[in-house]
């Protein structure tokens, strides 16, 4: 069955991002496909590239980043949420005049629409948030 | 059929209450994370959780249970146990799932 995951909250926070890439991996494993992990609102921290947990806590940007090569996932951030919050990719770090980006691996920015269009290609939609 | 998931205490948020307002007979209801608490017998929330048993399929995550400590014998009978593959079956028997965040 076709999945679509929206994660609503940040890393850390309570648990809505470890709920999320628990359950999608536990999706994976019972083979279903997962379209589309869309994050929006505080969302969108889960893909920063410059999270440094400590050494013993797990890595949960990380950890996206690797089910998301591990099972070619498509893990889509808010553009608008993200940018409000300093999560930049190259172009749009360029496009905004910003000296750097931070957009982990396996993430890419996308507009709203790629909400709605994981909510119409799914056959369910799961929220994981605050 | 409809499943409702609950991630927030009943002793912090009112949305197990919310939630079993709007739910219909038939439906299931997945508590997790901080969720987990409405599932725990000795609460002010256990004679609730019991009347909603006989219109709702319940289920709590072990996972989320195990996690904060608490003791899987102390869930209120007829609550079922699921884990992360439960859950996962859930969302796929149910049409539609519904947050109460």
């Amino acid at each position: 069955m076709k999945f679509a995951i929206l994660v609503n909250e940040g890393p850390y926070q309570h648990q809505a991002s470890d709920s999320a890439y628990q359950f999608t991996q536990a999706a994976l494993k019972k083979g279903h496909e997962i379209f589309r992990v869309f994050f929006y609102h505080d969302g969108v921290n889960n893909a920063s590239r410059l999270t440094v947990p400590p050494q013993d806590d797990r890595h949960i940007v990380n950890r996206w980043s690797e089910l998301a090569k591990a099972h070619n996932l498509d893990l889509v951030v808010c553009i608008a949420a993200a940018q409000r919050r300093g999560m930049l990719d190259e172009n749009e770090a360029k496009r905004n005049g910003k000296d750097a980006n931070n957009i982990a691996e396996g993430f890419r920015i996308s507009g709203l629409g790629q909400l709605i269009e994981a909510g119409i290609q799914s056959e369910r939609l799961v929220v994981f948030g605050d | 059929m409809l499943l409702h998931t609950v991630n927030k205490s009943p002793f912090d948020r009112n949305s197990l209450e919310n939630c079993l307002r709007f739910a219909q007979k038939g439906h299931s209801i997945l508590l997790f994370e901080d969720g987990i608490y409405g599932a725990l017998t000795g609460t002010r929330f256990e004679t609730l959780l019991k009347g909603a048993l006989k219109s709702y399929n319940i289920y709590v995550l072990v996972p989320d249970i195990q996690a904060r400590g608490m003791r899987t014998e102390n869930v209120i009978d007829g609550i079922k146990s699921t884990d992360y593959a439960g859950f996962v079956d859930l969302v796929a028997e149910n049409k539609t799932v519904q947050a109460w965040l």
